[in-house]
């Protein structure tokens, strides 16, 4: 148990009904460490980002931010996250700027702050002369990125990404991978990435084996992959997992 | 890129007021992006004001009754109902969007604000209160240039009914959003919800007259909050005031206002029940 983790995820389970999508999950993401979840569609990994952000509650264990409990002080755990969900979620009716105040707003910081941070912000993430366009005008890779922009604004410590790169070109996809990896080693920012595409996943990082709602594996990718690299130890690890429920 | 104030200081009092202003700013700004809702929200009263109330003036003749002191015609009696059905629209149209949130994902980043939800919640409605109130004013407007005549005062003292009905009738809508499951289900709060509250209550037709057809319309019309809504503005609008319908009014908006907090709370709420947008994998 280390104090410098910027999430601890502690034997968390959750139920829809009687289906279990999550069994006892733990991991830890430490501070200024990438830490790819990575799992198949239908691992649970979405559920379990929900339950990070709490949209909702798990039904057993507990979910810490930077050691802030998010069922007792989900205010404080709540105001060190950045999150950019799966699903889009920028308004298109509204500009880019427009949808940056509003989110900062909801995070307390009034529209003078909000607005100097968001130019800075989409300078970095190479949209600074689009602030004024509405967002239903911005490519899909675009919009990722201002959603990133968006996670950041009330200067998070630690940054959730559920799937980002899914349904974007190659070209956006890398940009996107390099930009939060910058802010890593630039700003010391802690990441979970979610995805289930190995590539995105380097050998220094961290990485959770999330299937069918169980962690199968973590640690570092050094690790957890075998000699024939994290692709082969994925598979076998999936494999093996599927054969022992056959049998 | 730093900003000066420390996450504690967002946290505090200046931070509430701010998150509330901002999700007010961000409904007003869709409000204004869609003009035609603004419009379809004026003509649909205008509608009843111009072409119905006319054509029922000499079928309905309405005695007197409190607050008038003097016999009214039709179009007079009608009004106050037609800005309570604004308002009545209005809060299912917010119900609508909240469904509509939901499903494309934007209801997610609103949700996982550091602030309570209640106070979220608290934002929205009132968010959905001020569109109404421009809305009604508007209304009244045209109506006091088509000569239904209301006390100069009235209109201000129609305001905290105003507010307070809108209130009552967002809250119920923001109730409805957390049962309704997608965006196609919405026709049947039409039937199920809009039309039976509008047309079982006293905005088109005094309660005696009801009760001369039938008493148990009367008296599900007597039950129904929305009657006491529209009471509740008809008498602040002649500058009399009507304690029972402002007791049902403020009763009704505590429990469906503490009903949606419950319905949106983390650990017994919708999105326990329902999971995530549609489209994401698990």
């Amino acid at each position: 148990m280390s104090a410098a983790d910027a999430l601890r995820v502690e034997n968390v389970s959750h139920w829809f009904g009687v289906r279990q999508v999550l069994s006892e999950v733990s991991f830890r993401v430490p501070q200024g460490q990438f830490v790819a979840l990575l799992g198949p569609n239908g691992a649970g990994k979405t559920t379990l980002f929900a339950i990070i952000a709490r949209l909702y509650h798990s039904r057993t264990g507990a979910v810490r931010v930077f050691e802030r409990d998010m069922q007792r002080e989900p205010s404080r755990a709540l105001a060190d996250l950045g999150i950019v969900f799966q699903a889009r979620t920028l308004d298109p009716d509204l500009t880019i700027g427009q949808n940056l105040v509003y989110h900062a707003a909801l995070h307390g910081i009034v529209k003078r702050h909000a607005v100097e941070r968001s130019a800075a912000l989409l300078a970095r993430v190479g949209l600074a002369d689009r602030m004024d366009d509405k967002v239903r005008t911005l490519s899909g890779g675009q919009a990722r990125r201002v959603e990133i922009a968006r996670a950041l604004i009330h200067q998070p410590r630690l940054l959730l990404l559920d799937e980002p790169t899914v349904g974007l070109d190659m070209a956006s996809r890398s940009d996107i991978v390099a930009d939060i990896r910058a802010l890593v080693r630039e700003e010391g920012l802690s990441v979970l990435w979610a995805t289930h595409i190995l590539d995105e996943i380097e050998p220094d990082d961290g990485v959770v084996v999330l299937h069918e709602g169980q962690v199968i594996a973590s640690g570092p990718v050094r690790s957890v992959a075998s000699e024939g690299g994290l692709a082969t130890a994925f598979h076998q690890l999936t494999n093996d997992r599927r054969v022992k429920e056959n049998a | 890129m730093s900003s000066t104030v420390t996450v504690e200081g967002r946290l505090g009092f200046a931070g509430y007021a701010t998150c509330f202003s901002g999700i007010v700013r961000r409904e007003f700004l869709r409000f204004v992006n869609q003009r035609e809702r603004f419009l379809s929200a004026l003509v649909r009263p205008l509608v009843w004001l111009f072409i119905f109330a006319a054509g029922f003036r000499s079928v309905l003749g309405v005695s007197i009754i409190p607050p008038y002191e003097t016999y009214v015609l039709y179009e007079v009696y009608v009004v106050p109902g037609l800005a309570v059905m604004i308002q009545l629209f209005n809060g299912m149209q917010s119900s609508l969007s909240m469904v509509y949130d939901r499903e494309v994902g934007s209801m997610r980043v609103l949700l996982t604000s550091p602030f309570p939800r209640w106070s979220i919640l608290l934002a929205k409605l009132a968010a959905g209160v001020l569109v109404s109130l421009l809305q009604v004013y508007v209304f009244l407007a045209i109506a006091h240039v088509w000569e239904v005549d209301i006390p100069p005062l009235g209109y201000l003292a129609a305001l905290p009914a105003l507010v307070l009905s809108g209130l009552m009738l967002g809250s119920i809508g923001l109730f409805l959003s957390s049962l309704v499951r997608q965006l196609e289900n919405f026709a049947s709060v039409m039937n199920f919800v809009i039309f039976p509250m509008f047309f079982a209550s006293s905005a088109l037709y005094p309660l005696w007259r009801i009760r001369e057809s039938s008493e148990a319309l009367y008296m599900i019309c007597l039950a129904n909050p929305f009657t006491h809504a529209v009471e509740l503005v008809r008498h602040a609008l002649y500058g009399s005031f009507d304690p029972t319908a402002l007791s049902v009014v403020t009763l009704v908006t505590l429990v469906f206002f503490v009903l949606a907090v419950l319905a949106y709370d983390p650990a017994r709420g919708i999105m326990i029940r329902r999971g995530g947008p549609a489209g994401e994998t698990t």
